[in-house]
């Protein structure tokens, strides 16, 4: 009880002390529509600091973070085995979020500390949470790396050093790429201010991705009633197997 | 043109489907395969998840298979006899199948299982096919115009019990052997995710001695509900059939089955059997590759909860 309590202080005071500078936030929009020509989207994340009190002395820094929903990831590792590549160790990593982004006005190093990074798993590293590898593998956050590396390279992870714009330490604004495979879900934003490294203050906002239209009606009908699903799956390729046929046998016999 | 593909969760340009699907679908036509052992590996390469491209895969099959088997039906080339006893063998055999997939999945390793049943079935059915019909191609050059092909020699096939006539085969025989082959392709198309084409036309031309004409449709008609099978199963317990995926796939499916169709009928028998075999060895030797040389990137991911 007295832990709990103690924790909750704990948790409290930073937000009390940080009250003096405020985040007031834009968003071209929150939310993200996945229709049929949905091919990626762009979000303009915006907003003013809000304060007052005179600008501290010491530079402001801001971090922005967007986050997909978070589900397990199962990664393996291939390795040769009597000359063909297989499938040998698997780690499970917890929870890796579907989507991550992260930018900042500057350099990682001059923006925020470790130990703040590690309170508020900023960096993409420490947003994958990975409790417990088997025994047997000795490597585990090679895992982890891969897992990072290979979203990467799709767009999925994005670590945007000094991509915010920040005016006179009050007006901000960010642009952050969406890939086309986007995930449903509700994705967070997260906006940190701070001085030195250390958090000063921060915001949270919901961006809801969400297929709608067509989309939405054909994946809730796939998971509700999937076997109206595959019936009619199967219905439209009979139909489209003798229309092709009967085309072709009118043009032909023409 | 983009769109977004709402079962596999992606966005991927309509004419590449469009594309691929009139590709697997000329296939499908000319050789009397499904094209599930080509189309799934293809959907794979432009970044289908692979339960997706499986289920889907067989979910188009059903549709450029059909398209084929009315033109051969009007050819009268379907034996629908042979056809029945096939699928009969076929349906016990993919509910098997699926029994021994999720057996091995239990144990893990059968992503390496599917690949090697992939390498050595291709790599077997391809290697016979193609040395068989250069055979038969250079054979049929030395014959005279009109010399009769022999007679075919009565083997074990013949001399079971339970004979049926079937006619447009012009063969009378007992219907074990096509029950057990049918039966043998449908656990491995369960397994592989595939029509099974690739294995049941050579399988109906050598063991059962059937004429190549005969057997694209036949093998065509018996696909389409073991395909049809499949993509109930996937729809109703993995829910990866994507139908905006298929619908493209089949449009560009059905009509290039009908192409397919027409070259296959203006080709000679032989030279149709080498060209298969030469596309049976071509994937094999791609997925071997695969399998023998080191990838670039070594870890891959599984995203859990999801497909």
């Amino acid at each position: 009880m007295w832990r709990q309590f103690a924790l909750l202080l704990l948790l409290m005071f930073p937000l009390a002390a940080s009250a003096q500078e405020e985040v007031v936030l834009g968003l071209s929009s929150d939310r993200v529509a996945i229709t049929t020509s949905f091919d990626g989207s762009e979000i303009l994340i915006f907003g003013a600091v809000k304060r007052e009190t005179p600008i501290p002395a010491d530079p402001l820094e801001i971090v922005i973070t967007v986050a997909g929903p978070s589900h397990p990831v199962l990664v393996r590792r291939k390795a040769n085995q009597l000359g063909i590549w297989v499938n040998t160790d698997a780690v499970e990593v917890d929870a890796a979020p579907s989507f991550y982004a992260v930018a900042t006005t500057n350099r990682w190093a001059n923006v925020l500390s470790d130990t703040e990074d590690l309170r508020h798993k900023v960096s993409i590293g420490r947003a994958i949470r990975s409790v417990g590898a088997p025994m047997e593998i000795t490597n585990a956050p090679d895992f982890t790396e891969a897992l990072i590396r290979i979203r990467q390279k799709s767009g999925l992870y994005q670590m945007l050093e000094g991509k915010i714009a920040l005016d006179q330490q009050t007006l901000f604004r960010t642009a952050i790429d969406m890939p086309s495979d986007l995930t449903e879900g509700d994705y967070t934003a997260r906006i940190f201010l701070t001085r030195q490294g250390a958090v000063v203050s921060q915001y949270e906002t919901t961006i809801n991705v969400r297929k709608v239209g067509l989309e939405r009606w054909l994946y809730m009908l796939s998971r509700q009633q999937s076997i109206l699903y595959g019936l009619m799956s199967l219905a439209i390729a009979i139909i489209a197997g003798w229309g092709a046929s009967a085309a072709f046998t009118m043009i032909r016999n023409r | 043109m983009q769109t977004y593909l709402p079962i596999a969760e992606v966005s991927v340009n309509a004419f590449l489907l469009l594309g691929l699907g009139g590709l697997v679908g000329i296939l499908s036509g000319m050789f009397g395969v499904g094209g599930g052992f080509l189309i799934t590996p293809l959907l794979f390469f432009i970044g289908i998840p692979p339960a997706v491209a499986v289920a889907t895969g067989a979910n188009q099959i059903v549709a450029s298979s059909f398209s084929a088997v009315l033109a051969h039906f009007r050819r009268r080339t379907v034996d629908l006899a042979m056809g029945s006893v096939l699928l009969t063998g076929g349906l016990v055999g993919s509910g098997l199948g699926v029994f021994v997939f999720n057996y091995l999945k239990s144990l893990g390793q059968v992503d390496l299982l599917v690949r090697l049943c992939y390498v050595i079935f291709l790599g077997v059915v391809g290697a016979l096919m193609f040395v068989e019909s250069l055979n038969a191609l250079r054979k049929a050059r030395k014959a005279q115009v009109g010399a009769r092909p022999p007679r075919r020699p009565r083997t074990l096939v013949h001399a079971l019990p339970f004979k049926m006539r079937f006619r447009t085969s012009g063969q009378y025989m007992s219907v074990i052997p096509p029950l057990m082959i049918g039966l043998a392709v449908g656990v491995l198309a369960a397994i592989m995710g595939v029509g099974g084409g690739f294995i049941m036309v050579p399988a109906m031309i050598y063991l059962l001695g059937m004429p190549t004409k005969v057997v694209v449709g036949t093998s065509l008609f018996q696909i389409i509900f073991v395909t049809a099978f499949t993509t109930m199963l996937h729809a109703t317990t993995n829910q990866t059939v994507d139908i905006v995926l298929a619908v493209y796939l089949i449009l560009g499916g059905v009509i290039g089955a009908q192409i397919g169709t027409q070259i296959g009928l203006k080709l000679k028998a032989e030279q149709l059997r080498v060209l298969l075999a030469a596309l049976v060895l071509a994937v094999c030797g791609k997925l071997a590759l695969e399998l023998l040389i080191q990838p670039a990137e070594l870890y891959n991911l599984t995203e859990l909860g999801r497909h």
